[in-house]
């Protein structure tokens, strides 16, 4: 499972910037909201936490119609379904989507506070962004899991795995907005909203893992 | 060890492609797959494989070795993908299989040699030609231990000394006991295999 | 007989990047000592500089802030260059050139928005305005950050040479835009006071320092330039060798 690991990080690093490319994305849709909305430095500080977690959200999106994709077009994705009587084949996904979340998704994480800045929010919601970002993006990689389970045999599932994704990321973001938002704002609660969020990664890290699996075994042809 | 199917019937896409299928395999021995295009030789490995499933009927190893507790996991699937990463190195990506699929008689460095890719093994696969890719996904069966080999076209790509030379590694995994299930339209140089002749339904 | 002939022009085409590569071990060693040298003497400059009587000593991150701008904007036009060298001669060494360039232009951008924003935070009381200046800034570090992805994403350089080049280009436009978003639009951003219609405006104690400090920053782009291409020349031989390693040993196999 290790070996799965760092195989996986391992193309994640070095196959044709994609890491970059999460990034890049990232940046280029929080580059655009000021343009969007104007370059009110109030306005901005206070939408800034939202604007993150939407672009956060998009960017993970992103590159996660490629998750099982690339090992199905390579075959590599038979000899993982093979092999799960030796590794449960839902252990395999959830390594599959932790290898992702630290190659694709953490860079973006490291990355938003210094997004925040360009958003002038200050060091708390900056905090608190990052650190509702950092609990909150595995769930949405490991819902991702799903879809881009469901969508494997699709020659064109890319944009099909956002569309389907997207709406079941929705608690994510309304409970990481308002965790990010409760550690600013005085009468808004931190705590709740947070452990709330914890939870639903918690939730996915065992509910996505078994779907995407199910999914996949049937998938094959 | 005997690898016995009964009444096996295959489709694909709500098309039954073959029914009433029956053999038997024990250790040591080998069963050669032939037919036409489109008759079913892939899903039938596939079924074996356990990545279909079947349509009806039983397949089951009997007397399997201990350290496998069922068909799939004692089986190592040859498709017609190479299951390699070509930005990794012939040894990063073997590396993992072994890692991941457990250890077999062979090394990495030994498998390697074996099929004649010794001095190359530190290069990305996604620069090795056509037919070494195939000899490196050869070396993939050598270096984790299953006893039944599932085999898709497996000289796809190969050239006749490198067939030869496939020819003597599947030799040595019969002799050890173990079975090879080949689907191919070439001969592979394996002396008296049993044939499986598939055709399609109502011909 | 046409394998020997494409490569017999593989060998032409080598022959350049060789020289380059002789040419860069003869220089480069004299280039780094350069470098150096004005950099120290610029750096000494700066301290020596007096304290500004608005800006207190936030004034020398000027010093370093300004030839990071420069230079950002001076790599993209050589990568424009090179782009046009790539697009009209096809000569090899253009592509590695723009290739090359990428990424110390990201780096100079970088740095630039960040000696930039640590200056912004103490006179602006923020680290970061959306203005004309520091968006364009900000869209010009996007792009090579884009170009750095597209050179990635292509494994074949022959392949990934043109269509840099043509992105290079198209985002050129770019540039005028930043030299000129000072005087387009009222921005915080303070205006060109270096270089302009009727002189400089910057005091002359200032004006030395900043310009040794310019001179010293061009240098070290241009040493750290040539260091990258014959890197990626370098990257790109081990490439070939490793295909043709892969493809001997085949022929080696036969006839054993």
């Amino acid at each position: 499972m290790l070996a799965l690991f760092l195989r996986d990080t391992r193309l994640g690093l070095r196959a044709g910037g994609g890491v970059l490319i999460g990034i890049l994305f990232f940046l280029a849709v929080i580059a655009v909201v000021p343009f969007g909305v104007g370059p009110d430095l109030k306005l901005l500080a206070r939408i800034g936490p939202a604007m993150l977690w939407i672009g956060a959200l998009l960017a993970t999106l992103l590159g996660l119609d490629r998750l099982f994709q690339a090992d199905r077009d390579d075959g590599s994705l038979d000899l993982l379904i093979m092999a799960s009587d030796r590794h449960m084949l839902a252990l395999t996904v959830l390594v599959k989507c932790l290898a992702h979340w630290s190659t694709c998704v953490l860079p973006l994480v490291i990355a938003s506070p210094l997004l925040g800045l360009f958003m002038n929010m200050e060091p708390a919601a900056i905090g608190a962004t990052t650190l509702t970002l950092f609990v909150g993006t595995p769930a949405i990689t490991l819902i991702g899991a799903v879809g881009a389970a469901v969508a494997v045999a699709l020659p064109r599932g890319g944009l099909l795995v956002s569309v389907i994704i997207l709406p079941l990321t929705i608690p994510v973001l309304i409970f990481g907005v308002s965790a990010a938002y409760g550690a600013v704002e005085d009468p808004a609660p931190f705590v709740a909203p947070f452990l709330i969020l914890v939870a639903i990664t918690l939730f996915f890290a065992v509910i996505g893992p078994l779907a995407a699996a199910a999914a996949l075994k049937s998938s094959a042809d | 060890m005997r690898l016995v199917a009964e009444n096996l019937a295959g489709e694909r896409g709500g098309e039954i492609l073959f029914s009433g299928l029956n053999f038997a395999v024990t250790g040591g021995e080998a069963l050669m797959i032939t037919g036409p295009n489109g008759a079913g030789k892939s899903t039938l490995l596939r079924i074996i494989g356990g990545l279909l499933d079947k349509a009806e009927g039983r397949i089951r190893l009997d007397d399997a070795p201990a350290d496998f507790d069922g068909l799939v996991s004692a089986c190592h699937y040859l498709g017609h993908l190479n299951a390699m990463k070509p930005v990794l190195s012939v040894e990063e990506n073997l590396h993992f299989w072994q890692s991941f699929n457990g250890i077999g008689d062979y090394t990495i460095a030994e498998a390697l040699d074996r099929v004649q890719l010794g001095d190359i093994g530190h290069l990305p696969f996604g620069y090795l030609s056509t037919g070494q890719k195939r000899r490196a996904s050869i070396a993939r069966l050598l270096i984790s231990r299953r006893p039944v080999w599932l085999l898709d076209e497996p000289t796809a790509g190969l050239d006749k000394r490198s067939e030869d030379q496939f020819a003597g590694v599947m030799h040595a995994h019969l002799s050890g006991g173990g079975i090879v299930i080949a689907a191919t339209h070439l001969p592979l140089g394996l002396d008296g295999a049993q044939e499986l002749v598939m055709g399609r339904n109502g011909f | 007989m046409s394998d020997a002939a494409s490569k017999a022009g593989r060998w032409v085409d080598l022959a350049n990047p060789t020289r380059f590569i002789n040419f860069a071990g003869i220089v480069l060693p004299w280039l780094v000592g350069i470098t150096l040298l004005v950099l120290a003497a610029g750096l000494w400059m700066s301290f020596q500089a007096p304290d500004d009587y608005q800006q207190g000593s936030t004034v020398k991150i000027m010093f370093i802030h300004v030839p990071f701008a420069w230079l950002s904007m001076m790599c993209y036009t050589v990568m424009s260059i090179s782009a046009i060298g790539t697009l009209v001669w096809r000569h090899p060494l253009a592509d590695v050139s723009a290739k090359a360039a990428a990424p110390i232009g990201a780096a100079f951008t970088a740095l630039a928005l960040i000696t930039g924003s640590l200056w912004g935070k103490p006179m602006w009381g923020t680290w970061w305005v959306w203005d004309a200046r520091l968006t364009s800034v900000f869209v010009l570090f996007l792009m090579y950050l884009g170009i750095i992805a597209l050179t990635r994403a292509m494994d074949d350089p022959a392949k990934s040479s043109k269509a840099t080049a043509i992105l290079t280009l198209v985002g050129f436009i770019n540039i005028p835009i930043i030299k000129f978003s000072v005087d387009w639009w009222n921005t915080l951003h303070q205006p060109a006071s270096v270089i302009r219609m009727g002189g400089p405006t910057i005091h002359p104690s200032l004006l030395w320092p900043l310009l040794v400090m310019a001179v010293g920053f061009t240098l070290l782009f241009f040493t750290l330039h040539i260091m990258a291409m014959r890197n990626e020349i370098w990257r790109r031989r081990v490439v070939a060798m490793r295909r043709i390693a892969a493809r001997s040993a085949e022929r080696r196999g036969v006839s054993s």
